[in-house]
């Protein structure tokens, strides 16, 4: 293997496709905190987007209908944990992982006729420029439609919460629903959309995954994607950029865990397929150990029940 | 007309009879759920609920299964009650598998009393130590216990299939992912010829007698229950928050590895890939069914190892995916944390005809 300029820009290329799942998610989620809500069915809401996207292109053939299905998948399985949780007041953590646990079952449910059935190639952009310059070809292009939107997503995000009225109503949601509400805000409704649309991204994160970076579908094939995802939203402190770095950093970390694995590194297989899980716990170890840092950002009142009277 | 009032105080009655609300609904859901996928949903529900527990053998395998998910949710009641979100129990039983199945494994070709003991002793210390790592990290460095113990699972499975498969692997196995077989000595003792219950049943009974007796006779269940209600409270009271936290995710872990030996020393009798069907994720839909509640926790390991069985069942008389199985466990979670509403709220119904009759 020569380390040469253009293997290094494949390498990145490689890394950035890796990370998408883990983008989108996380974005999505991001949002849904930032008013909050803290979902854990991020995992569960994958899963189905996975699932529910790879069933629609075999049976519609159309990859448009499979890519918008998956977002609308997420946005159904969401609303049962919207429901539950703002309509009926219950405990967001438990009803994050109910989320997650029945996700996981249905998603294996409805995929049985599914598995092993080739995938479809997804068109990519820009292939012949991806060839033509070395370095930077495959670095910005040849990539699915996806990944451009995707690494375009932490910088709409972070321009929706910082500039505009709507991002202001959701950060006021999450930090003080008390006072948002007597400003004539309905929390109920924010949050609610702050849910559906966390969902949908997490669909297409899904989708992703089944459509186009690893093209089939395989039970429980997000691998505890949907928790890494969750992890990188602490560790970006609920700042979307930061989102970005984090999950470049582990999209690097799974694609040098399968070159070494391919070179046939000395280390056993399956302690570098543990790494990024590993690496999850190390970095929440060291973002976490200043609560100062945490706290700047947290939304105050992630995960809290509110209730108003009518 | 519907009038929604928020209740001053939660009765108890309805606090420990909404579960079974919840278990109603999630059949009514499953019948639903089988007629959607083509099946005559009684019949498919009789496969599912009655079919598997109508003869002996049924029992013994419900007991089997209940078994693990008992002891696992008797340990996270510990910490669901004091505000501690482990939910990687099923990390902690694979950790107590290793630790367990490693000393049975040194003593493959022995015999003796002292072997069994000496087994689950350290598998209830691997699971203890594995539960340790969040707790640790969440005490001294303000970590996310449930992210933590949730990645540990993937580190466990990883160290367990590299263990099988490699410095751990039967040498006279032809390669296949399992170690050597455990000694007799190294098996729990079955209960009944014939049958594979066997004697974990009753660390599950003593875990749930003891857990009892600490949660609702000793300081220690009394500083875990306060300040699972108010943080506050157990602060200002001067309780030690850390050690706490600390010993709950101990016994936690230690209940972990104890399904997991059970586990492997049980109907399996060695170490492979697949020694637990994600016991440890199903357990706290069990510790929340039986209100964490030691002996609820007993009546709701029987009712959601009935899915196991049922879907296990179903899948086999009717084609019935088994993955259905989770579907009903994520339901009974939703159904039970949507009926906790009723605790909180009190739903009238009016009746306009009376309030006219008096005007």
């Amino acid at each position: 293997m020569s380390l040469d300029i253009s293997f290094i820009g494949i390498l990145i290329g490689s890394i950035m496709a890796s990370s998408v799942p883990l983008i989108l998610a996380a974005s999505g989620e991001l949002i849904t905190e930032r008013s909050g809500v803290l979902n854990l069915g991020v995992e569960g809401m994958m899963i189905i987007g996975a699932i529910s996207g790879f069933a629609l292109m075999v049976i519609t053939d159309n990859l448009f209908i499979a890519i918008v299905g998956s977002m609308f998948s997420g946005v159904i399985i969401s609303l049962i944990f919207g429901f539950l949780t703002q309509s009926l007041l219950t405990n967001h953590v438990a009803t994050g992982l109910a989320l997650t646990i029945f996700g996981i079952g249905l998603s294996a449910m409805l995929g049985k006729n599914f598995v092993g059935i080739p995938g479809k190639e997804f068109p990519i952009l820009f292939s012949s420029l991806r060839e033509s310059i070395p370095f930077f070809g495959p670095i910005l292009f040849g990539h699915s439609i996806v990944l451009y939107f995707a690494f375009a997503l932490p910088f709409l995000t972070n321009y929706f919460l910082k500039k505009t009225k709507l991002g202001l109503v959701v950060r006021a949601v999450g930090d003080s629903p008390v006072s948002a509400s007597n400003q004539g805000i309905n929390v109920t409704l924010v949050r609610y959309c702050c849910i559906l649309y966390g969902g949908a991204m997490c669909g297409l994160a899904g989708a992703y995954l089944s459509l186009i970076y690893t093209p089939q579908w395989i039970e429980n094939m997000t691998a505890g994607r949907g928790w890494i995802a969750l992890a990188l939203v602490v560790f970006a402190t609920w700042s979307p950029i930061k989102v970005l770095i984090g999950a470049l950093i582990f999209g690097g970390i799974t694609i040098l865990q399968l070159h070494m694995q391919a070179i046939g590194f000395r280390i056993p297989v399956q302690f570098l397929s543990a790494l990024p899980y590993l690496m999850t716990i190390i970095v929440l170890v060291v973002i976490s150990r200043d609560s100062r840092k945490i706290k700047l950002n947290t939304p105050s009142s992630l995960g809290r029940i509110f209730y108003k009277e009518k | 007309m519907i009038k929604i009032e928020k209740r001053n105080d939660v009765p108890m009655a309805l606090y420990f009879f909404t579960p079974f609300i919840a278990i109603i609904l999630t059949i009514l859901g499953g019948g639903i759920i089988f007629y959607i996928l083509g099946f005559n949903p009684i019949e498919a529900l009789k496969f599912y609920f009655i079919t598997p527990i109508s003869n002996l053998y049924g029992l013994s395998e419900l007991l089997l299964k209940a078994t693990p998910l008992c002891l696992i949710a008797i340990g996270l009641s510990f910490c669901f009650k004091s505000n501690n979100w482990n939910i990687g129990a099923e990390g902690q039983l694979t950790f107590g598998a290793i630790v367990g199945g490693g000393v049975a494994l040194l003593f493959y070709n022995q015999e003796g009393f002292y072997i069994l003991p000496l087994v689950i002793l350290a598998g209830a210390i691997g699971g203890m130590i594995f539960a340790l790592i969040p707790a640790i990290l969440k005490t001294y460095f303000n970590t996310n216990e449930i992210l933590v113990s949730l990645m540990l699972v993937y580190v466990s499975k990883l160290l367990l299939d590299y263990l099988v498969v490699g410095p751990w692997s039967n040498p006279e196995g032809f390669n296949f992912p399992e170690t050597r077989q455990f000694s007799d000595s190294s098996r729990m003792p079955l209960l009944f010829e014939g049958l594979r219950i066997h004697a974990g049943i009753f660390l599950a009974l003593a875990a749930v007698m003891l857990s009892w007796f600490i949660l609702y006779k000793t300081y220690l269940g009394f500083q875990i229950k306060v300040s699972g209600l108010s943080l506050k409270t157990a602060k200002y009271a001067g309780f030690k928050g850390k050690t706490m936290i600390l010993v709950v995710f101990m016994i936690s872990g230690a209940c972990a590895g104890l399904a997991g030996v059970g586990e492997i020393t049980g109907p399996i009798g060695q170490l492979h890939r697949m020694i637990s069907p994600d016991y440890g994720f199903t357990a706290i839909i069990v510790a929340f069914l039986g209100r964490l509640n030691p002996f609820g926790i007993i009546f709701a390991s029987l009712v959601v190892a009935l899915t196991y069985l049922g879907a296990e069942t179903a899948q086999i008389f009717l084609q019935i995916p088994k993955y259905t199985g989770q579907v009903f466990q994520g339901m009974i979670l939703f159904f039970l944390l949507a009926s906790d509403y009723l605790l909180f709220f009190k739903v009238k119904i009016l009746n306009l005809k009376k309030n006219e009759l008096r005007h």
